[in-house]
């Protein structure tokens, strides 16, 4: 998918929140539904098995209107956690100009964290895409659990940041976060215009 | 009563974007067409986004097509105030009779209509009234008529009847454009970037908009500081627009602390400022100048391609190219509209990629109507003789010559036959054609006659028009031939007023003033009487010497001022019959073989017959027969020429 077309003068970024089950990407993608005005969002799909785990993806479309001359659309999906769902990750991988990785903050979950993120790595190689190349934000969700639970962002920067990319802590259930590590990745994914990568 | 239309409310300072297109476009329909296109015609939109701005323009546009057009605007209000007024002071009826007598009403802010039930049922019988006799109404309201509360439901489908319409919001680009036409209307120019900024702000209407673009003129004049876009942003409190960078988290972030209030629209602000870095400035220009193009239903395929390349060289040049072209292809439409105005509507014409083609097909309207038929060459101004005999007559041809179309139009010659009616005109027509893109029609009246009879015959009095409506300027001879001819009468009266209107001069010759002329309808002789008939008398002296003088010299004859004197003395009606006698006496001299004098031209003329002195004049008109390819024949001239006398009676029993 192109990112920018200029002939019908617009842009869309795809960005797949990834991450380990029950890291909370389906709960940001509502957080930021409920923040968007109704005429600047299409219908959130979500297809989730009866006990709400995310069986395919949601996908939740947002019309930014014009800018600069151009039709701004964002298209935010998440992709199932579970590790069984592989073939789904990689489909909805396929062509996303960012990625957001929600990791789980608890201490417990840091192996599934680990493991999602090499799951990302290799599928990204399996589209061609160098995770380095990719337009790439962590953020460190449940950050409101007790402190005895989670890791500090620092440890989980330590963790999973090994690449130093831009990080943010959140609380995706309030809201905490969601909307800046949204911010950080499309101002990634758009300053590659500049770059002239538009493909 | 009414109020007067503002003259800075035209369609041309109006800024058309997606949001008022349908608007724009309906308005202009209806001031082309009014009555008859959409009636009424009813805008709607929210307060500020130029509801009156296109009803004065709708007004305004009638008006300069059709400036006979009793064209009223006035609010809701001045309307109801008025009615009021007419009530109170025993004049209902007046007041209904003058609003009825208006071609083109705008009535604005009829949502006041609300809880007013005179007053709907009186917009309903003058709405019905007007529609009647097919006069146009114009309505605007900040929504539409259903949502008008507690409307007649009679006014509500009279009202909605029409077409209703509604302007929104403008789009970036059209706030882009408007702000820059303004800043240029200021004469403010701004460092690139800050009026983008302001465009990307989210402001309710145009007014609030303007408010803005006025506050920062008087920041930037009072500061003597070009403002930049980062300022300008501040200066106009935009705080939800403030960019916060996405700072990496820090351990200290407190979870569930307060969500700021329009997380969505500081998003959106912070990608507008991305999006605007990484999206080239020129590209924001290309696209505004496709939006602009497209708007008034130009192909913009051109620009779009400037889009697809990474960067572009020359991209103001291509769209200054762009719009030459846009230009160039109006003025073709424009040419071609006048031949024929279906022609025009053609696609080709809307394209500028095709510009090759849009010309080939002007050129070929221009092939396919002929020019009409010019002035002859054979008489130039500076061959004319002046004297006091029609000294008004030339100074009235100079000072049409000075202001074509301005002073004296139409200017009518009149003078009886051989008095230079017929040279003065083509002197004159030949003068107006030395002008840049000048087409002079000057020809006889018997041609224009036969032209048309043969245009209906060959069933194309169209393209018969169309040569004539082209001319810079119509130039008839023998006006008075018309008599009896209603078609010619009427195509000269359309045509008349046709070019009247545009400013082309009209020129006539007659051999009496038109007044006195019979089987001409009243209308077509007030108009030739409405600019300035000017007579031409009987040669006096100075004419008759200096047109002696020609003739001789160019002959290469020296005459003896004796004769000069002698044959100027005499009397002679016209210049022509001069020319006649002269001729005779020089006839005698090359036949008897004796020298020209005056005793020569005595003995020749004295004795002459009196059949024969009458001979020379008589004809009914000017007798001078004027080619188009510039020749000049003179019957007259013919007729010395014929030996036979039986053929000289056939010419005079003609």
């Amino acid at each position: 998918m192109s990112l920018v077309n200029f002939t019908t003068r617009e842009i869309t970024c795809k960005i797949v929140y990834y991450g380990p089950g029950r890291s909370g990407k389906t709960t940001n993608l509502h957080y930021i539904y409920g923040r968007v005005p109704d005429s600047r969002r299409g219908r959130m799909v979500s297809l989730a098995t009866q006990t709400d785990r995310t069986l395919f993806f949601d996908f939740l479309p947002i019309d930014l209107g014009q800018i600069s001359g151009f039709n701004t659309r964002f298209q935010l999906y998440t992709v199932p956690g579970q590790v069984y769902y592989n073939a789904t990750r990689r489909l909805v991988l396929q062509g996303a100009d960012g990625v957001v990785f929600v990791a789980d903050s608890q201490a417990r979950q840091l192996d599934e964290n680990l493991e999602s993120l090499q799951n990302l790595q290799s599928n990204l190689l399996e589209h061609g895409v160098d995770i380095r190349t990719m337009p790439l934000v962590m953020q460190y969700n449940k950050q409101d659990l007790p402190r005895e639970l989670i890791l500090s962002t620092a440890d989980l920067d330590d963790a999973l940041n090994f690449r130093g990319v831009a990080s943010f802590s959140a609380d995706a259930l309030h809201g905490v976060g969601v909307f800046e590590t949204l911010k950080g990745v499309s101002e990634m994914v758009l300053k590659r215009l500049a770059a002239g990568s538009t493909a | 009563m009414t109020t007067a239309l503002n003259a800075k409310y035209t369609f041309e300072t109006f800024v058309v974007g997606t949001a008022n297109r349908l608007a724009v476009t309906a308005g202009r329909t209806v001031s082309e067409n009014p009555g008859s296109a959409y009636n009424p015609l009813f805008i709607y939109s929210g307060s500020g986004l130029g509801k009156t701005h296109v009803l004065m323009a709708i007004g305004q546009a009638a008006k300069a097509l059709t400036p006979t057009l009793n064209v009223e605007y006035l609010t809701l209000d001045e309307y109801v105030e008025a009615f009021h007024a007419a009530i109170a002071a025993g004049q209902g009826d007046a007041f209904r009779r003058r609003f009825q007598n208006v071609d083109v009403l705008l009535v604005d802010d009829v949502q006041f209509l609300s809880n007013r039930k005179e007053m709907q049922s009186e917009l309903l019988r003058l709405t019905e009234a007007l529609q009647g006799v097919g006069h146009q109404i114009v309505l605007t309201s900040d929504r539409p008529p259903p949502e008008i509360a507690d409307l007649d439901e009679r006014l509500i489908s009279r009202l909605s009847g029409g077409l209703v319409v509604d302007m929104g919001v403008p789009d970036y680009e059209t706030r882009v454009a408007i702000l820059r036409r303004k800043a240029d209307e200021r004469g403010t120019t701004f460092q690139p970037g800050v009026l983008e900024t302001v465009a990307g702000l989210e402001f309710a209407n145009v007014r609030e908009l303007m408010g803005a673009l006025n506050r920062l003129v008087a920041f930037q004049a009072v500061n003597d500081q070009p403002i930049n876009a980062e300022a300008a942003k501040q200066l106009l409190g935009a705080a939800a627009a403030t960019a916060r960078s996405a700072a990496p988290a820090a351990p200290g972030v407190s979870p569930g602390a307060p969500r700021s209030g329009d997380e969505f629209g500081a998003f959106l602000a912070d990608v507008t400022v991305t999006v605007g870095k990484a999206v080239e400035a020129w590209r924001a220009r290309v696209a505004e100048a496709i939006l602009r193009w497209e708007g008034e239903g130009y192909r913009t395929r051109r620009l779009e391609r400037l889009l697809e390349q990474e960067t572009p060289a020359a991209v103001d040049e291509a769209i200054a190219e762009f719009a030459t072209d846009v230009e160039r292809l109006k003025a073709l439409a424009a040419e071609v509209g006048e031949l024929d105005p279906q022609a025009a509507g053609e696609s080709v014409f809307r394209d500028p990629e095709r510009m090759r083609e849009a010309e080939d097909a002007a050129a070929q309207m221009r092939a396919g109507v002929a020019p009409p038929p010019g002035p002859s060459g054979a008489f130039p101004l500076s061959f004319y003789a002046v004297g006091p005999s029609n000294e008004v007559a030339v100074r009235a041809v100079r000072a049409v010559l000075e202001h074509p179309g301005k002073k004296y139009n139409p200017l009518v010659l009149v003078g009886k036959s051989g008095l230079g009616k017929t040279h003065l005109l083509n002197a004159l027509g030949v003068e107006l054609a030395r002008r840049n893109g000048a087409v002079v029609a000057c020809l006889s009246t018997q041609a224009f006659i036969d032209e048309l009879i043969a245009a209906i015959d060959g069933n194309r009095v169209d393209w018969w028009r169309a040569r004539y409506r082209r001319a810079t300027a119509l130039l008839l001879d023998d006006i008075h031939l018309i008599a009896g001819k209603e078609r010619t009468q009427e195509e000269l009266f359309n045509l008349f007023n046709l070019l009247q209107d545009r400013e082309r001069q009209l020129v006539f010759t007659a051999p009496a003033h038109p007044n006195t002329l019979s089987g001409i309808e009243a209308r077509v002789v007030s108009r030739l009487e409405g600019g300035l008939v000017a007579e031409l008398k009987e040669p006096d002296r100075a004419v008759k010497r200096t047109v002696l003088e020609r003739l001789l010299t160019g002959q290469n004859i020296t005459a003896e001022p004796a004769l000069l004197d002698y044959l100027a003395d005499r009397p002679a009606d016209s210049v022509r019959t001069l020319v006649g006698v002269a001729q005779r006496v020089v006839g005698a001299a090359v036949a008897e073989e004796v020298p020209l004098t005056a005793g020569l031209a005595r003995e020749v003329l004295e004795g002459q017959s009196p059949r024969e002195a009458q001979r020379a004049s008589g004809f009914r008109t000017s007798g001078i027969v004027v080619s188009s390819l510039g020749g000049i024949k003179s019957r007259e001239k013919m007729v010395w020429d014929w030996p036979e006398v039986t053929d000289r009676l056939i010419e005079e029993l003609r």
